[in-house]
């Protein structure tokens, strides 16, 4: 029998690997954003556990909204990166550090 | 009332006027106002000395309330009694002669607006001392005469030696006054005023208290508070070991030293402790203490006067001396005879020194006495007057001085209290001392060879009568004084009530009994050591200065070692300036590289700077500019946030 457990320690899990792949990311930033993605997407697993189990289909709307703009945003990321590599050469994480005070 | 409100206001109008318009009014303004306020000053003061002898009532009222403190008023208010009426005659008569003396004095210099108003606001400030009916006045005018006499001895004031003068006297000043208001707040404490009559009434029972100076030692109130007062004496009338001050005061212009530094503002102390006798009277130890400094002083600096070339230092010596006499009477309860003697030292010392400066002048201000001698053909009345003054001073029979300085030597003779055999021996050898170091000056100024260079000799000439007439106007005094003043002061009980003496100290009671008049005290005085003491003393300086002048040398060559000494002033001088000075100057340093440079600047301001700095130094490599740490932050920020809020609200 699946519980509602499982399908929360799988979200967290999923939660985890993307925190953990934005630190020790260090090259490549197409892979921050499929990582904020991962996240998105746990968040999301979350909800629509939570929406069978508390028999809410309110839950299962919100995700559908969250993954339009999740969507969306991964296209403006995707363009800003376009622009980044265009004026820097490179998309690697370890050298952006232009917000150092 | 008004009378005393003018005595007193009369010299400050001509000051102020003097001081600052001194320009408008000119040169001969400003001497016809200072003259004409002390003139009027003195004839009201001489009114007042009639009135009292005549018996007038004490006088003794507030005039202006200054301030109410919990209980303390502090006030301005007049204490005219004979004692009172006896100081201010002084003091006004020996500051006229000073300043009609200043007219022909100082003609010739630039500040002669400013010295006139100095001397002015000098003798304002005295009286204002001598009339106080009450310690904060008494201050008032203490603090005064010393910031006046700082200034005068200060008054040629691009010559170096002259600012160290003043600077010294004004630091050791400073030490005596320290005691000084230290006895009122004694005072205060035990009595609970400051004014003299109530204070004066509880001498007895302040006898009675005692205080805790340092754990296990208990002190008699009366003896704690008259010590420190007399500490305060011992600075301003230059007792020893306070006395380093008033030998190099004489950088000032030589009026002052006979009015500041010999006649009145030094004799302070001593008419301090007369009108403290009420207090003093309590305590046998206090007197003691009295009679101890004031002998050493009397003898001990007069043996310096010996010694010293100057002309003014002479006479400088001989009044730290002869101020130790003063003491002296007062520390053996004889205060008549203290007063006595204050009174007619007054007028001798300040003829001498208005002498001394008459030659200065005369020796185109060359004050070395090496370079004088013989001037007794050029300058006959200058010559004479110092000689009155010079017969005064050594107590010669017949004069002023031999009255105020035989009664005194007589009354500590016969005093018991403890320390006066020690004084007694101390004056009594220092009548000798006097009369060797007078006369030597004597001698070698206006006797024996001409020493001066050829161009001085030929403008040697008599001073103008401004100067010769306050000689003349004070050598009256110095020799006939004594004549006068003997019976009422030493017979017949003369200041009453102002003056307080217990019966067992009485010393001066023997004397009504014992003689009648002067006559018979001159008699007595023939057949006593001191005369022939002092004339001993002159037979001494006219050995060594005119018979054998080669001896003086021979004996500076055959102890070479007690002569540095004595050069050295004891080493008081080195003493002060490598411990005092230097310590003081020392303490300063450490606390300027320690406790300024190190602490204040280095620890507490560019300290908390440099903490500041390096805080936001280690705080700066927080923010490396990399996202990844931004959100590691981020992310342990809310972990801890969520954190908190499951398990902290248990």
């Amino acid at each position: 029998m699946i519980t509602l457990s499982h399908y929360l320690t799988l979200s967290a899990v999923l939660f985890s690997i993307s925190i953990v792949g934005i630190f020790i990311n260090r090259k490549n930033m197409i892979l921050l954003l499929m990582c904020i993605e991962l996240m998105l997407l746990a968040v999301n697993f979350n909800f629509i556990a939570f929406s069978r189990y508390l028999d809410d289909t309110a839950g299962q709307v919100f995700v559908f909204f969250i993954l339009t703009v999740a969507a969306a945003e991964t296209a403006i990321g995707l363009a800003i990166l376009v622009v980044l590599f265009r004026t820097r050469h490179s998309i690697s994480v370890s050298k952006m550090s232009s917000m150092k005070g | 009332m008004n009378i005393y409100l003018t005595v007193v206001l009369a010299p400050l109008v001509a000051a102020l006027l003097a001081g600052l318009f001194g320009k408008i009014i000119g040169r001969a303004g400003a001497h016809t106002v200072a003259i004409a306020g002390v003139a009027l000053a003195f004839a009201l003061s001489v009114y007042t000395l009639i009135q009292q002898l005549a018996g007038a009532a004490v006088f003794n009222e507030t005039v202006y309330t200054w301030m109410v403190l919990d209980g303390l008023t502090m006030e301005v208010g007049f204490l005219v009694d004979r004692l009172t009426a006896l100081m201010m005659v002084v003091v006004t008569f020996v500051s006229l002669m000073v300043h009609i003396y200043t007219i022909g004095y100082m003609c010739d210099d630039p500040g002669y607006q400013r010295f006139f108003s100095y001397i002015s606001l000098f003798t304002f400030a005295m009286l204002m001392l001598v009339m106080a009916n009450n310690f904060m006045q008494l201050f008032f005018g203490w603090e005064a005469v010393g910031v006046v006499s700082y200034l005068l001895i200060g008054f040629w004031y691009n010559k170096p030696t002259a600012i160290f003068a003043n600077m010294k006297a004004f630091l050791v000043n400073r030490v005596g006054d320290f005691g000084f208001i230290l006895g009122i707040a004694a005072v205060l404490y035990f009595t609970g005023s400051l004014d003299y009559a109530t204070v004066f009434l509880q001498g007895e029972k302040m006898a009675g208290q005692t205080m805790e100076l340092f754990p296990g030692q208990v002190w008699s109130a009366v003896t704690v508070a008259c010590i420190l007062l007399f500490v305060g004496a011992m600075g301003k009338s230059a007792q020893m070991p306070l006395h380093v001050w008033l030998p190099d005061s004489m950088e000032g212009p030589t009026p002052i030293s006979a009015l500041i530094h010999a006649a009145t503002m030094v004799t302070a102390g001593v008419f301090m402790v007369a009108r403290m006798s009420p207090l003093f009277e309590y305590s046998d130890t206090a007197l003691s203490f009295i009679l101890v400094v004031g002998g050493t002083t009397a003898l001990f600096t007069g043996i310096l006067g010996v010694i010293q070339t100057d002309i003014k230092r002479v006479v400088a010596y001989s009044t730290l001396s002869q101020l130790g006499y003063m003491m002296v009477g007062c520390g053996a309860s004889a205060y008549a005879a203290g007063i006595f003697h204050l009174m007619t030292h007054a007028c001798f010392k300040a003829l001498l020194f208005l002498a001394a400066g008459s030659a200065i002048i005369a020796m185109h201000h060359d004050q070395d006495m090496r370079n004088m001698g013989g001037l007794k053909k050029y300058l006959p009345i200058t010559y004479w007057t110092c000689l009155c003054g010079s017969l005064a001073l050594i107590a010669f029979p017949g004069t002023s001085g031999f009255f105020s300085k035989d009664a005194l030597i007589e009354a500590v003779h016969a005093a018991e209290i403890a320390g006066s055999s020690y004084a007694y021996w101390c004056v009594l050898i220092s009548v000798f001392v006097t009369a060797l170091y007078t006369f030597r000056m004597v001698f070698m100024v206006y006797h024996g060879r001409e020493r001066m260079d050829e161009k001085t000799r030929s403008h040697l000439r008599e001073s103008p009568w401004v100067i010769t007439l306050p000689l003349i106007l004070l050598a009256i005094p110095s020799l006939f004084l004594g004549w006068v003043a003997f019976d009422p002061l030493l017979l017949d009980n003369y200041f009453g009530s102002a003056i307080f003496v217990l019966p067992q100290h009485d010393v001066l009671a023997g004397f009504a009994a014992e003689y009648t008049g002067p006559v018979q005290f001159l008699i007595h005085g023939l057949q006593s050591p001191p005369a022939w003491l002092a004339v001993a003393g002159v037979a001494t300086a006219w050995f060594i200065v005119l018979g054998r002048p080669d001896l003086a040398k021979a004996a500076a060559e055959q102890w070479p070692r007690f002569y540095a000494f004595l050069m050295n002033k004891y080493g008081f001088d080195d003493f002060n300036q490598k411990f005092f000075a230097a310590g003081s100057r020392g303490l300063g340093q450490f606390l300027w590289k320690y406790g300024d440079m190190m602490i204040i600047d280095d620890g507490l301001v560019n300290g908390s700077a440099r903490a500041v700095s390096g805080l936001s130094a280690r705080l700066r490599r927080m923010q490396s500019g990399y996202l990844y740490h931004y959100v590691f932050v981020m992310v342990i920020g809310m972990t801890a946030l969520v954190g908190w809020l499951y398990w902290g609200f248990d």
